[in-house]
Parts: structure tokens; C-alpha cells; sequence
């Protein structure tokens, strides 16, 4: 399909306030009267509030203090159901729990009164690991520590176990991670009976507030309203927990009469805000002597934390990516998200797919090895192709191109020379050197029924002037929702880019598109910003006014008149589920997403064997993406995420003590500097067959897949080291090497 | 501010200004930029001197703003990214951001912009090893640093003229 501004690299949208300052975020802006306030936490991971008192030399009178006692409506974060508190009442289930808060103008003054508030616990048995909520040590949450448990079932994998010729079992760990976003999470209230509430904030989904906030306050919908302000990066970390914080700041605006900011700084955002789910993976794979796949049994589990929030649609996400894109005629995938005492696990791009593909992608590894094969023929010799059916039962209706994928990322990475060239150099070199890689795919939207019960909406308007706004409660945080939405309102209409405008995400002026996460902002939304822009068009056709082969000037002239002579000129467009799309929610199986990426990438790593430092010295990235929008916006993402997958592998390594996170601290939490992330070569394969505009399909989370597991494959290569675990920290791969000496 | 320790007056240039605010000898030179003078482009990420949210330059040379106590900025010249653009005209490495894609979210750029900006006065040609090494204080999370680099290898040659 030709092209006028889809896959152009256009300016971004906000770039120029970005760059000399302008834009404007949460903490820059200011109401007059304006209070700070802070939370008070639980300091106990488990247990019964027996009292708070407030104690020191303080001016207790001064400071606006609420406890639960003051919440108007239900005392609860709702988002899929009403576990979580939004101050604790009576329980505390995890170190971070929310119990008080304050406000103050005086922000010195306010950090005192924190300090001074003594919150008397008696303390309950906690637990920590999946193992003891698995072994139900405690029971801490619903009647057996699960939030949720899904089956997928494809043939019968008990079958294959007595004619398979190999037979491969391992173990696989993944530890938590912080978003890290640089802006750290906050929020401004403005809240009385008069009014209602508004709050602004760093957010990625504006409705989800919204929706928090209507049942706290138990108001009607129209009095709550969330705006969203520039937002610096996101990932995934906040797509709920803006929640708490907006609910935080609306309840002492509420309880004071003034506005009230509230700013985590990065030690609270760090260790109270969510992270990506520990997991523990179990495989057992039956495999015929030619490399072939026989059966996949695999156990998939990721520690929820304390509440429930958003694990199941993370452990849904994560069990279906867990078999890969690969073609297996029996598949058993069992998952479960467990609690402990921890603050709630939430979303981090990739969603639960990072954990389980980084374990299917070492096992393959070891597979290829248990059978004598090459890990990139074992590997082709099962690629799953069109017209075939993945784990969930779902056949693969678009072309799939796994073997050609492989080659571009081999050739451009030198795949086979080096292979074979490290592993003849190692031996006795203090540096050693391996390539590794990973092959997997990625869903794009909301899981299986997801999108149609979401039933997003996105409008659009013109204005006199000829201008065309979008309006849509999709948010921008860096990944470049403005951009892209207004090359597909411009490409729709044919008018220049610069004709379109993006409403600022706010509840009381744009519909609700669905929340800005898994990866469905393009496909999806942006197939809605496609219509709502047609609609537009056609309005002004079908009154007459315009006619094809228009340019901007009759476009506005046309706009005027239609204005003039009907008012406004807008439209609003709802998703349609695609017809052919099912989804068995029961059976766990079917359509699980309407389209895949699909990607190979490839790492190349040097490790000093006397520190068991190591380097991510090369890396290359190949990945089918449908049609790629703005190709410099793209490759950012694949870049960026590219990075973040760095810090999975190898750096951020959160230190737990009974459910707290004690590196809370950019100083010993270790995210990727500019001297860690080597220059990343990403490429796009393009075929256009999304069912986004232009056949665009989900790009934002990908990255995070498959960096990870290419990394510890080319460890692997580099020290003959068995990986099971990452972070892979010096200190663990040290370990590593030690046991298989021993 | 703790008791005992009164305001004092600190007189400086800003963006090429004179400018005169109080505030504790030991406020942050950040929370002064940002507060007294409402200069909010200088971002806080981290409050510890590890992400160069905060970057600013003090004299020529880079630091962390929310490491510098007001007492220590009497009679120096303070550049913030307010400063960086003469008018509306930008800067040519803010230009090559937005070329470049290397400014997503944009909450690390002002500070990123900074560092490139001394990094170029020093290097007009950098190597890759010294751009690496000069952005080292500057973290970003969402670009993966591949297209900051590309950002300033563009901004090299047009930068002399701009400098
Ligand atoms: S805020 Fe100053 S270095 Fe992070
Ligand atoms: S652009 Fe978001 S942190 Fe750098």
C-alpha cells in the first residue's frame, strides 16, 4: 500500500517542549494553596493494626490527617475486583501497605511528621516465596494463596513421554524488576462536595483512575474527572498504581479544602510501587531423535504479591506465550499466580512473556544439546509456519517467516563464524566471548475476549480552520502515541501532519480507548483513529461540500461551510471485534490475539572470567512487526526496550528482606548507563498484514521477550555456565561455574 | 530547613540573567531553579546524584543541581535548558533530538541536552567512546542510548556554528 506520511520518521508531536524544557510534568505545575502530602506505610510485612499514634513535637493541628475512617465510599483500589485497600483498615499485608496520611504546606515540616507517626502492628506469620504460598505455609489471600490458575491443553502430552527419545526437564527463575522510569509516579488533587474531584498526574490509563476514584468516592461519573500531564515513561508501572496515588491525594484535598500534591521520591516509588513478577518455570519436553518436538509440559507460576490487582491478565499473557513460536502437537501448559507478603507484582512491558519466554528459550538450549543438534537447527526444524496451531489451539493465520527471520539476524550478526570461532578461542582465554540468541513472538492487544469487552472508543472533530483533533484517553509517555496518531489521521485524510491535533488525555473530554498498555495502541486505537478520521471525511463528502482529489485549503473551506450550515463537525467510532476472532475462555483457547510479532534476536557477550563481569558487547535485533508507522519511533522502542531487557539480564537485581525491597536506590539498584547498552542494530522485516492501519501490528513490548534469554544463551556459549536464574549478576554465575566444577 | 539556619541571599547569573533568591545555604540548587525562580525544565529523578535528571551547567561545567547546596552558587553562571535555545531558534543538538529520536519521554533529555551541549564545547568531534563516556552521568530508560548518539553525532558539525 502506497503511502503519503505512514512510515515516515515525521517530528515527533511534543518534541520541540520536550527538548527546550517546556513540557510540562506533574511536579512542574502549581495551584495556589497548594499542600504537599506523604504517606505512612505499614512497617510490618503481615499483620493486625492495634493503633496509631501521633507522637513527637509536632504540630498535630496543622497537618490534615486521614486514615480510612475518612474514605467516603468503599475503602478499596477497584480495578478487577475489590481486594486492595486504599488505606489499610484493621490488616496490613505487606511492608508498603498504606495506613496513613498527611498534608501540609511545609514540606520539611511534613517529612518530620512521617517520621513521627507510630503505626502499632501485632505482627502475623507472613510468607515470601511462591514455594511456601505454593505449600500453603500461610494462608494469606482467598481460600489457597492462588489469584488465578489457567490450564492450556493441546493433544495429549502424557502420550508422547514413552516414545519420545529424549526427554529434557529444567528449572527456570526470573526475578523482579523495576520500571524505572526517570519521572518518578505523582499526582495533584483538587476535591471538595462542591466540585467533585479532578486529579492530574503521571499516568498511562486515565479511566482506570477514573473508575478507582468513582467507586472511593462513591460519586457519579461525571464529578470525578483524571487528566493526564506529560508523563516521563511508563512501562507498565503506571498503569495501576497511579490509582493509589490519585486516590491519596484526592482524599486529603477532599478532607483539607486545598489542592494536594503528592511526588513519591525514588526510594518510595522503588520499593511501594509495582515491579515485574518474580516467575519459577518448570519444563519437560519429549524430543525425537531428529529435533522434532514431541511434547511440551510446562509449569508456569509468578508471585502476585499481597493482592490481586493485574496478575491474572499478566499470568494469562505469560501462559500463553510460554511454548514459543513454535509447533508442538501436544501441549500442557499449567499457570498460576500465587501470593505473599510482598507489595503487589503489576505490569512491566512484556507482561509476563519476558519470564516465560526467557525460560522456554534457555530450556531449547539445553534441549538442542540433549539431542546433539545445533540450537538454531533445533530451533528450525520446529518453527511454527501458517496454517499451523500454537499451545492455545489457535491457528496461525498470517504468514509467518520464523527461518527467514533467523537468517537476517545470522547474517547480519555473523552468527555461524563467530560461533564457531569463540568456541575454538575460549578455551584458556581470561575473556571469553559467546553469541547466543532467542526466537519468539508477541501478541498484540488485550488477551483473548479482552478488546471486545473493552470496547474502546476514539473521536475525532474538525475544526473551522481545517485542523482535525483526535481525541482519545490514550496516553503519550515517550513511546509515541501523538506522533503516530497523527500520521494515520493525516495519511486518512490526506492533509499535511501538521493539520492534526491530540487532545491532551482527560476524562471529561475524550472517550475511553482502552488503557495504554499490551501493546495495542497502534494496532488497535490506531485502527479506531483510522475510522474516526474517515468518518470526518465521508461526513463531508456525503453533504456535498468535498470531493475527492481535495487539498487542505477546500478541506478547511469545506470543514467551515459544514460547520456553518450543520454544527459540529466530529465523529465517534467503537471497536468491532473482527468476526472471525473466538476466544474459549473456559478451555483457555483460540484466538488468544488477533495478530503476533514475530522476532529474532541475537546477542554477543564477553565475560572476564576472574570477575565474572560481563559485557553485552553486540547486539542485533530482527523482528516482523506488520507495518512499521514512523521507523524512527520504532526502532527507539525496540532499542529502549532492548535495553531494559539488559538490565533483566544481567543488572537490575532487586534485594528482598521479608518483602521488602532494602536496594530501593538508584545507587545499588543498577539500571543500563550509556556505557552498558552497546550500539543496538535493529531491523524490520515488514509484511504488511496487521490488522492496524496500514497493517500495522504491536511493537512496544516485544523487545522485552527475547533480550533477556539471547543474553544468557550467549553466556551460556561463552563460559559453558547451565543458566537457570536471572538477574545474572557476577556473584551468581560465579556460583554457577563453581557447582558444575565441583 | 532545620532551625537555627536562616535564609540567605544568593545573587547569580541564570540563562545569561542576573537573578537574586533566598533560601537555606543548604537548599538544593534544584529545588531553587525549579521553585523560587519557576524554572521547572531541570528534572528530579533521583535526588542522590546517580540519574542526571538534575543536570545543569555551573561555570562550564556539568552538575548534578540537586547536589548543589544554594550557598555554593553565589556569583556563578547557571545554564539551564531554558537557556540553551537563543529565542525560538534551537540549539542545534535539541534539533538533532528531534530529528533523531532521541528524546522519547523527554524527562532525561533536558538534562541529556545539557551534557551533549558541554560535551561538544569540549569535543567538537567526539568518538564514540567519548560520547559514551561524557553522557555516563545521564540516565535514560526509555531510548536505550542508540538514538541520543545518533543525536549528537548529527549535532557535531552543525554545533561549531551554533556554539
Ligand atoms: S535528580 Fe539529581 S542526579 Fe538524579
Ligand atoms: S527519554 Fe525517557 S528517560 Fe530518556
Amino acid at each position: 500500500m502506497e503511502t503519503r506520511v505512514i512510515g515516515k520518521s515525521v517530528p515527533r508531536k511534543e518534541g520541540r517542549e520536550k527538548v527546550t524544557g517546556r513540557a510540562r510534568y506533574v511536579d512542574d505545575l502549581a495551584f495556589p494553596g497548594m499542600l504537599h502530602g506523604v504517606t505512612v506505610r505499614g512497617p510490618t510485612a503481615r499483620g493486625r493494626i492495634r493503633g496509631i499514634f501521633f507522637e513527637g513535637d509536632i504540630p498535630w493541628k496543622e497537618i490534615t490527617i486521614v486514615t480510612a475512617k475518612d474514605i467516603p465510599g468503599n475503602n478499596c483500589i477497584l480495578l478487577l475486583i475489590e481486594d486492595q485497600p486504599c488505606l489499610a483498615d484493621g490488616l496490613v499485608n505487606h511492608k508498603e501497605e498504606p495506613v496513613v496520611l498527611l498534608a501540609h504546606q511545609d514540606a520539611y515540616l511534613l517529612g518530620e511528621a512521617r517520621r513521627a507517626v507510630r503505626i502499632e502492628i501485632e505482627p502475623l506469620p507472613a510468607i515470601f516465596t511462591i514455594e511456601d504460598s505454593l505449600a500453603r505455609k500461610e494462608i494469606i489471600w482467598g481460600e489457597d494463596n492462588t489469584f488465578k490458575s489457567v490450564r492450556v491443553e493441546k493433544g495429549d502430552v502424557e502420550s508422547a513421554w514413552s516414545v519420545a527419545d529424549c526427554i529434557v526437564e529444567g528449572e527456570y527463575e526470573t526475578g523482579a524488576q523495576e520500571q524505572l522510569y526517570i519521572e518518578p509516579q505523582g499526582m495533584i488533587a483538587r476535591a471538595s462536595p462542591a466540585d467533585g474531584v479532578t486529579v492530574w498526574g503521571s499516568l498511562q490509563c486515565p479511566h482506570y483512575v477514573h473508575k478507582a476514584l468513582v467507586s472511593l468516592f462513591g460519586l457519579p461519573k461525571d464529578r470525578i474527572r483524571v487528566v493526564q500531564t506529560e508523563t516521563g515513561g511508563g512501562f507498565g508501572g503506571k498503569e495501576e498504581y497511579p490509582s493509589m496515588i490519585a486516590a491519596h491525594a484526592a482524599l486529603l484535598a477532599w478532607k483539607s479544602g486545598r489542592p494536594v500534591k503528592i511526588i513519591y521520591d525514588r526510594a518510595e516509588d522503588m520499593a511501594a510501587t509495582t515491579k515485574r513478577h518474580p516467575s519459577k518455570t518448570r519444563h519437560r519436553t519429549a524430543v525425537s531423535s531428529d529435533g522434532k518436538l514431541l511434547a511440551m509440559d510446562i509449569d508456569f507460576t509468578i508471585d502476585g504479591g499481597a493482592y490481586e490487582t493485574l496478575s491474572p491478565v499478566v499470568l494469562s499473557r505469560g501462559t500463553i506465550h510460554a511454548a514459543g513460536p513454535y509447533d508442538c502437537p501436544n501441549v500442557r501448559i499449567r499457570g498460576r499466580a500465587v501470593a505473599t507478603n510482598a507489595p503487589p507484582h503489576g505490569a512491566f512491558r512484556g507482561f509476563g512473556a519476558p519470564q516465560s519466554v526467557f525460560a522456554l528459550e534457555r530450556h531449547l538450549d539445553r534441549v538442542a544439546a540433549a539431542v546433539g543438534l545445533a540450537p538454531d537447527e533445533l530451533r528450525r526444524r520446529n518453527f511454527i509456519r501458517e496454517g499451523q496451531t500454537l499451545a492455545v489451539n489457535q491457528v496461525v493465520h498470517e504468514r509467518v517467516e520464523m527461518g527467514r527471520l533467523m537468517d537476517q539476524a545470522f547474517e547480519a550478526s555473523d552468527y555461524h563464524v563467530k560461533r564457531k570461532q569463540y568456541s575454538t578461542e575460549n578455551p584458556g582465554a581470561a575473556i571469553k566471548k559467546g553469541i547466543g540468541f532467542a526466537c519468539f513472538l508477541h501478541g498484540a492487544g488485550f488477551t483473548g475476549s479482552g478488546e471486545e469487552y473493552l470496547a474502546s472508543e476514539v473521536a475525532a472533530e474538525a475544526t473551522v480552520e481545517g485542523r482535525v483533533r483526535i481525541r482519545a484517553g490514550s496516553t503519550e509517555m515517550g513511546q509515541g502515541t501523538n506522533t503516530i496518531f497523527s500520521q494515520i489521521a493525516a495519511e486518512t485524510l490526506g492533509l499535511d501532519y501538521e493539520k492534526i491535533d491530540i487532545a491532551q488525555p482527560d476524562t471529561a473530554n475524550v472517550p475511553n480507548s482502552g488503557p495504554t498498555v499490551a501493546s495495542r495502541t497502534s494496532m488497535i486505537v490506531g485502527k479506531l483513529v483510522e475510522s474516526a478520521a474517515r468518518e470526518i471525511q465521508t461526513k463531508l463528502f456525503q453533504s456535498g461540500l468535498l470531493e475527492q482529489g481535495y487539498d487542505a485549503a477546500t478541506f478547511a473551506k469545506a470543514c467551515g461551510e459544514y460547520i456553518g450550515r450543520f454544527g459540529a463537525l466530529e465523529s465517534l467510532i467503537k471497536y468491532q471485534h473482527p468476526a472471525e476472532l473466538h476466544w474459549n475462555d473456559e478451555r483457555y483457547e483460540g484466538d488468544a490475539y488477533g495478530a503476533y510479532a514475530w522476532a529474532v534476536y541475537v546477542a554477543e557477550v564477553s565475560v572476564d572470567t576472574r570477575t565474572a563481569e560481563m559485557r553485552v558487547e553486540n547486539f542485533t535485533a530482527v523482528q516482523e512487526v506488520g507495518r512499521v508507522i514512523h521507523p524512527v519511533l520504532a526502532a527507539g522502542q525496540i532499542e529502549g526496550g532492548i535495553a531494559q531487557g539488559i538490565g533483566l539480564a544481567l543488572y537490575e537485581n532487586i534485594v528482598w528482606h521479608e518483602g521488602r525491597m532494602v536496594n530501593a536506590q538508584m545507587t545499588n539498584y543498577i539500571m543500563p548507563t550509556s556505557m552498558d547498552v552497546p550500539r543496538i542494530r535493529v531491523f524490520f522485516d515488514e509484511i504488511a498484514q496487521g490488522r492496524g492501519p496500514a497493517g500495522a501490528k504491536g511493537i512496544g513490548e516485544l523487545p522485552l521477550d527475547g533480550t533477556a534469554p539471547a543474553i544468557a544463551n550467549a553466556v551460556a556459549h561463552a563460559t559453558g555456565a547451565d543458566i537457570r536464574r536471572i538477574p545474572l549478576t557476577p556473584e551468581l554465575l560465579m556460583e554457577t561455574l563453581e557447582k558444575a566444577h565441583a | 530547613m532545620p532551625e537555627g539556619s536562616g535564609k540567605i541571599q544568593v545573587r547569580c547569573t541564570v540563562n545569561n540573567k542576573a537573578v537574586t533568591f533566598e533560601a537555606y545555604p543548604m537548599a538544593r540548587l534544584l529545588d531553587a531553579l525549579r521553585e523560587e525562580l519557576r524554572l521547572t525544565g531541570t528534572k528530579e529523578g533521583c535526588g542522590e546524584g546517580e540519574c542526571g535528571a538534575c543536570t545543569v551547567e555551573m561555570d562550564g561545567a556539568l552538575v548534578n543541581s540537586c547536589l548543589v547546596p544554594a550557598a555554593q552558587v553565589e556569583a556563578t553562571k547557571i545554564l539551564t535548558i531554558e537557556g540553551v535555545a537563543s529565542g525560538e531558534r534551537l540549539h542545534a543538538v535539541q534539533q538533532a533530538f528531534i530529528t533523531n529520536g532521541g528524546a522519547q519521554c523527554g524527562i532525561c533529555t533536558p538534562g541529556m541536552i545539557l551534557a551533549a551541549v558541554n560535551l561538544l564545547r569540549r569535543f567538537p568531534e567526539p568518538t564514540e567512546v567519548q560520547i559514551r563516556e561524557g553522557l555516563s552521568g545521564n540516565l535514560c530508560r526509555c531510548t536505550g542510548y542508540t538514538k541520543i548518539f545518533e543525536s549528537v553525532v548529527a549535532a557535531c558539525g552543525e554545533s561549531e556554528r551554533d556554539a
